[in-house]
Parts: C-alpha cells; sequence; structure tokens
C-alpha cells in the first residue's frame, strides 16, 4: 500500500533513516537497535533523529556485541516485536554468523512455523571510502547460500527506502545490505510516506539489445558508466539492477539474456561462490540455447579486500567493465 | 568464592532438613508433586537410552542424575513464561508442559517434537552452545518492554560458560535489566572436559560478579533448593529486580549421548556412589521416609502408572504418520520463494508424485 504524497531530495542513507522512521510511526513493535544507533545516530547517521524523536525504548543503544545484538533480536522477534539490528559495517557481522545461521533462519522450519523471525538486519557494505581494514567487505555470498534469510542491495534512495519498507514488513528474516559508498554520492526524489519496492523483483535501468548488465548495489555506478561508454560506440546494453540477491528476479534475467544472448556480471565481492556463479547456473537452467558467447564476470578477486591504498586496484571499474563487454560482443 | 557463593541445600542427602527456615513449606503435596515429576522423566530418560540402544529412535542425550535441577527449575515458573532447553533439558520441558510424545518425536528426528504445546512458549532445544542465553534474553527483555510481570528461564551447562553468548547474555540482561534467570547445570564435565580445564573459577555462581547482577549456587541434586531459590529469583525478575545467574551444582551418570562412552574420561565408580549419596529421587524418598510420608504401595503404584503412560506414549509416537516431505520445503521462508518451489516440484516429480 502506498501513502505517499509528495517527494523530497535524499540521499541515500536518508532515505534509510526515512524508511525507518516511516515504519516506526506507524508500528509501535518495530524498534532499532545496534552499536551507537541512539543518541549518536549511527556513524553513518543512518539513525539520526530517531532517538529523540522515538525514545530509548525504541533506538536502543546496545553493548558492543554483534552476537548479542542479533540473538536477543531473535528473542525480541519471536516474542512480538519487529526488530530492525544494525551492524555498523558488514564485516563486523562474522560475531553474529552463528545466530544467523543455527537460528534465525532456522526457527520457523524447525518448529513448521510456530516461532518465526521477523527481523532486518541492516549493514553497510563494500569498499571505496578509504576506510580502515575489515570496514569495506562485501560477503552477500556468505547469506545468499544462507537458507531461510532474503537479501537485498538497493543502488539508489528510492530503492532504498522501498525495500527497507518491505523489509520490515517481510515475516522472515531480511539481511538489508547499504552500499556505504553511495550513502551521500548523490540526492534523488524519494516519495514521502509510506510505499515499498517488492523483494525479489531487479530493475531494467536500461534498456538494450546486443548485451546485457548485471550488477547491484555500489556496483550500479560503474555498470551505468561502463555501458554509456559501450552506447558511444554503437554497443546497446540492456543493464538490470538486480535490487534482491536471494531470490534473484529469474524471469528478469531470462528475459534480457534471452534477448542479447551476451552477458556481463559485476560485482565487487570474490569471485569464487559469488552472485556470478549463482547467476550463471541460472541463465544455464533458463537460456543455455540463447547464449552467444561465454558469460564475463567482473569482479572483486579471490583475496582479501586489501587496504585501501590498493582498494581501487580490486574494485570492478569502468574500464574493466567495458573490457568485458567488449569481449562478449567480439566472440 | 567458594565461601562468599556457599551450595544452598534445604534437604540433603539423607533427607534431612538442613534449613529450617523452610520446614513448614516442605508439604506433602508438594513433595509428592515433585517426586511424581523427576520419577517421571526420569523413566522417561531410561526409555530413551532403550529405544535409542534398540534402533527406534536417533541419537538420545540423557540427563538421568540431574532431575531435582530440572524439574525444581521448571516447577517454579509461571503459566505465561518462557522457557529456553538445550538438548539435555526436556526434563525441564516436559515438567513445563511438553507432552511425552512430543520429546519421543524430537528423538526420532521429527520437526514436531520441536513444536511448542498449546499456550506455552517452549523454544525448541539450543544445540549450538551458549546462543539460547540470547533468545532468552531478548523474549524477557521483549515482556519487559510490553509491561507484563513475565519472566524466561533459560538452561545450559558448565561448559557454556566459555561461550561469548554466555557472557553477551549476561551482559544484555544486566545492563538492560531484563527478567530472565539463566540456570546452569554443572554437571562437572563438557561432554569430556571437567570444570577445572574450563575454568579456573572455583563456581560459575561468581561469573554473576563481573556483571554486577544476583548470582547463587545450589545443591542442584536438592528438588527443594532449586524449587526455592528459583522461585525466589522468577519472583525478583517479576519484581523488577532482573536477572539472576543461578548454579545448581549436579552430575550426569550417564554419557553425554548414547554415542559417548564415559568411561574414557572419568571413573563411573562415582557414579555408582551418587547414586547411593547424592540421587535425587532417592533424596526425597529418604525425606518421606524421615517425615512418615512414604508410602510404599503409593510409590509402587506411581511407578506403575507412569510406566504405562510412557509406554502408551512409545506407542503414539511409533503410530504417528510418516513425516510430511512438504514439511522440509514448506516452513523455510512464509511463502515458497521460487528456488525452493522450483526443487521441491521437481524432487516431488522425481519420487512419482
Amino acid at each position: 500500500m502506498t501513502t505517499a504524497i509528495g517527494t523530497k531530495k535524499m540521499t541515500l542513507v536518508q532515505a534509510v533513516t526515512d524508511g525507518l522512521r516511516t515504519m516506526m510511526k506507524e508500528h509501535d513493535d518495530v524498534i532499532v537497535l545496534g552499536e551507537d544507533v541512539g543518541k549518536n545516530g549511527g556513524v553513518f547517521r543512518a539513525t539520526d533523529g530517531l532517538y529523540d524523536e522515538f525514545g530509548e525504548a525504541r533506538v536502543i543503544d546496545t553493548p558492543l556485541a554483534e552476537s548479542g545484538i542479533i540473538g536477543t533480536s531473535i528473542g525480541l522477534a519471536i516474542n512480538g516485536f519487529r526488530p530492525v539490528a544494525e551492524i555498523q559495517f558488514f564485516g563486523f557481522i562474522y560475531p553474529a554468523f552463528n545466530q544467523i545461521m543455527t537460528h534465525a533462519t532456522r526457527i520457523r522450519s524447525r518448529t513448521l512455523g510456530a516461532f518465526t523471525v521477523p527481523m532486518v538486519i541492516r549493514a553497510p557494505y563494500g569498499a571505496g571510502v578509504r576506510a580502515p581494514e575489515i570496514h569495506s567487505d562485501s560477503v552477500e555470498a556468505l547469506f545468499t547460500q544462507m537458507p531461510g534469510i532474503k537479501v537485498v542491495v538497493p543502488s539508489n534512495p528510492y530503492d532504498a527506502k522501498g525495500l527497507l519498507i518491505a523489509s520490515i514488513e517481510d515475516p522472515d528474516p531480511v539481511l538489508f545490505l547499504e552500499p556505504m559508498r553511495h550513502y551521500r554520492s548523490s540526492k534523488m526524489d524519494v516519495p514521502e510516506g509510506k510505499y515499498t519496492v517488492e523483494i525479489g523483483k531487479g530493475a531494467r535501468r536500461k534498456e538494450g539489445e546486443d548485451v546485457t548488465v548485471i550488477a547491484y548495489g555500489a556496483m550500479m555506478d560503474v555498470a551505468v558508466k561502463a555501458a554509456e561508454k559501450a552506447e558511444k560506440q554503437g554497443i546497446s546494453v540492456d543493464l538490470i539492477d538486480l535490487r534482491t540477491l536471494y531470490p534473484l528476479d529469474k524471469d528478469l534475467i531470462a528475459e534480457s539474456v534471452q534477448k542479447t544472448g551476451r552477458v556481463v556480471i559485476v560485482h565487487e565481492a570474490p569471485s569464487t561462490g559469488g552472485l556470478g556463479d549463482t547467476i550463471i547456473s541460472l541463465i544455464n537452467d533458463t537460456s543455455f540455447l540463447y547464449m552467444r558467447a561465454p558469460i564475463e564476470r567482473v569482479t572483486g578477486f579471490d583475496t582479501p579486500v586489501p587496504m585501501f591504498s590498493l582498494e581501487n586496484d580490486y574494485l570492478p571499474n569502468e574500464k574493466r567493465v567495458f573490457d568485458a563487454i567488449q569481449k562478449v560482443i567480439r566472440f | 568464592m567458594e565461601e562468599r557463593f556457599p551450595m544452598l541445600q534445604i534437604v540433603n542427602g539423607n533427607g534431612e532438613v538442613v534449613d529450617e527456615a523452610y520446614r513448614s513449606e516442605l508439604t506433602e503435596e508438594l513433595t509428592k508433586e515433585l517426586y511424581t515429576k523427576m520419577l517421571r522423566i526420569r523413566l522417561f530418560d531410561r526409555k530413551g537410552v532403550n529405544l535409542q540402544r534398540q534402533g527406534r529412535i536417533g541419537t538420545y542425550v540423557p540427563f538421568e542424575g540431574q532431575e531435582a535441577s530440572q524439574v525444581g527449575s521448571a516447577m517454579a515458573m509461571g503459566e505465561g513464561d518462557w522457557m529456553f532447553p538445550t538438548y539435555r533439558d526436556h526434563g525441564a520441558t516436559l515438567t513445563f508442559g511438553h507432552s511425552l510424545k512430543t520429546m519421543f518425536l524430537y528423538w526420532k528426528g521429527r520437526h514436531e517434537g520441536c513444536l511448542p504445546p498449546e499456550g506455552k512458549k517452549i523454544f525448541p532445544p539450543a544445540v549450538p552452545i551458549a546462543s539460547q542465553l540470547l533468545h532468552a534474553t531478548g523474549a524477557a527483555w521483549a515482556e519487559k518492554m510490553k509491561g507484563t510481570d513475565r519472566a524466561s528461564i533459560v538452561y545450559f551447562g558448565d561448559g557454556a560458560t566459555s561461550e561469548g553468548d554466555f557472557h553477551e547474555g549476561l551482559n544484555f540482561a544486566s545492563v538492560f535489566n531484563v527478567p530472565v534467570i539463566f540456570f546452569n547445570q554443572n554437571n562437572g564435565f563438557a561432554i569430556s572436559v571437567p570444570m577445572h580445564k574450563q575454568m579456573k573459577a572455583k563456581t560459575i555462581a561468581q561469573k554473576a560478579l563481573g556483571y554486577d547482577i544476583e548470582g547463587i549456587r545450589i545443591d542442584g541434586n536438592d528438588a527443594f533448593a532449586v524449587y526455592f531459590h528459583t522461585k525466589k529469583a522468577v519472583e525478583r525478575a517479576r519484581n523488577g529486580g532482573g536477572p539472576t545467574l543461578i548454579e545448581a551444582v549436579t552430575w550426569r551418570y550417564g554419557a553425554h549421548t548414547t554415542s559417548d562412552d564415559p568411561s574414557k574420561y572419568r571413573d563411573q565408580s562415582e557414579t555408582e556412589i551418587r547414586r547411593k549419596t547424592t540421587d535425587p529421587v532417592l533424596r526425597l524418598e529418604r525425606f518421606m521416609k524421615n517425615e512418615n510420608m512414604w508410602d510404599e504401595k503409593w510409590a509402587k503404584q506411581l511407578e506403575e502408572e507412569l510406566t504405562a503412560e510412557i509406554e502408551e506414549a512409545v506407542n503414539e509416537m511409533e503410530n504417528e504418520p510418516d513425516a510430511n516431505i512438504n514439511d522440509m520445503f514448506d516452513y523455510v521462508f512464509e511463502s515458497n520463494p521460487w528456488p525452493i518451489e522450483e526443487q521441491k516440484e521437481a524432487f516431488m516429480a522425481g519420487r512419482g508424485e
């Protein structure tokens, strides 16, 4: 349901805050908890103003313990609340992995629906902001492999708010990844009030005929620039923003791939076992006979994200994506 | 620290009252209820081991020796309270409301064994160690936020105190003053590793000091001590007094699981001595004899009735229709996303259904 009235120019991080505020206003059972989310409004200001507006009972500064944040959120979620837990950086989520893997994601299944965990885990992810070590990880594939959790990644302010509201409304755990290097990179008209972007649906950002480029989150900007460059050289690009990584928008991918027969997949996460591998399998299942060239992947490497003096070499960039486009066109 | 956290006892191994303050509360009714529930879970436990030996259920986790800890603590909880057990605490969940059949189904590898009984807030057993302390804290925190007077009880062993989640659970509960009872059954061994290799501390109760919460150590084989001291902690929690860490000192007679051989790591003759000296069920029998409450005919009849009840539950378990394959697919999410739906359809088609 949409109750949106006007629009307002917002950055992605402001859209996150607005999404939280919208849901907290509407539902008393929505609470926010995490490290520094209260008085400080979050290290990225994603919860800015919420503490003053909703009070310390609903915007909760927790002890510095990620497993504790997720574990207590599970207890809150099975007992009537809809916690939105912030993990300060995606690379800090590892202490909570056990809670997510062994409890949050399988309580519904273990109890045949008697207990459920309507919880959102928000985390800024990705490299490119010259952050200290461990602050730049992009390990979404650890969670797309995990049964029982949906994984969403908005690439712009409109989707950030709409997907966050959809995630909070979702009856199951959702991992909501925020591309930190686009937190403030641009503003966009975002509807005021409530609206949703459906989980599981990607978006076509450019209509084209020659090659499909598939990306998400922080890599969308890189993909857009590479596509624009390709178009200047007469290559028309069908550009897909996945928005949800589990479950993938199978139909959108198949439709595009069957039209172009050529695919480039872009993500900053490591290559082996990454989403690119999953998408290739999906294309194999749906569109094998339509393919005109082997699928190219432009990804981070099977290395830890390096310290930031090397992060621009690690991250896929416009040139690497453009080269891959040319490669599949020339095959 | 052992002096600071003395082991609280109300009735000793000989069945003699050692804490006179409680004498008037040790009624025949309470005594018989404790005895009945403890005998019931002991007989269940022995049946569980036997069924595993016969291949009629899967690996079974016995708790024999810990009956007073589990029954006494579960009886101290109220109707609307929450319980978060481990895989060795079905004595507590059976006392709190799980049916015998449900518990047998759990050990037969059935999801139905995780279903809470109608109107009861019993979480499925935690298998990773100490993770459940946080769930209990979260659920009790929710009760506090809703403004109810309900509390949580969470079970864990001595080994669990080494895990990070133990400390995170106590800390969160302390910081937010949550109505949760951290009920530790210290049976001396985490599988094979004895307590002195688990921690340098002589007591588990003293760990409460680090979180500025209440901590007590009780004789976990004294059903009265467990019941009354847990009850006191629950009352405190209900009245805004926050969490309590209870260390119930006890002993598991048998193996860690039916796949374990305890003779590899400890002298089982200690178990034989303990059966005669500190056994929780025998202690109640001795107490009843001392207090002229014991009736041989009553005891014999009780054992027959409980045995029949357990046999009936075994029958029910074994007559349960086969597990439903749809259950594997249909409860991962509220509604199946396409990958699960496709996998399910392909699998079903391959089975010829």
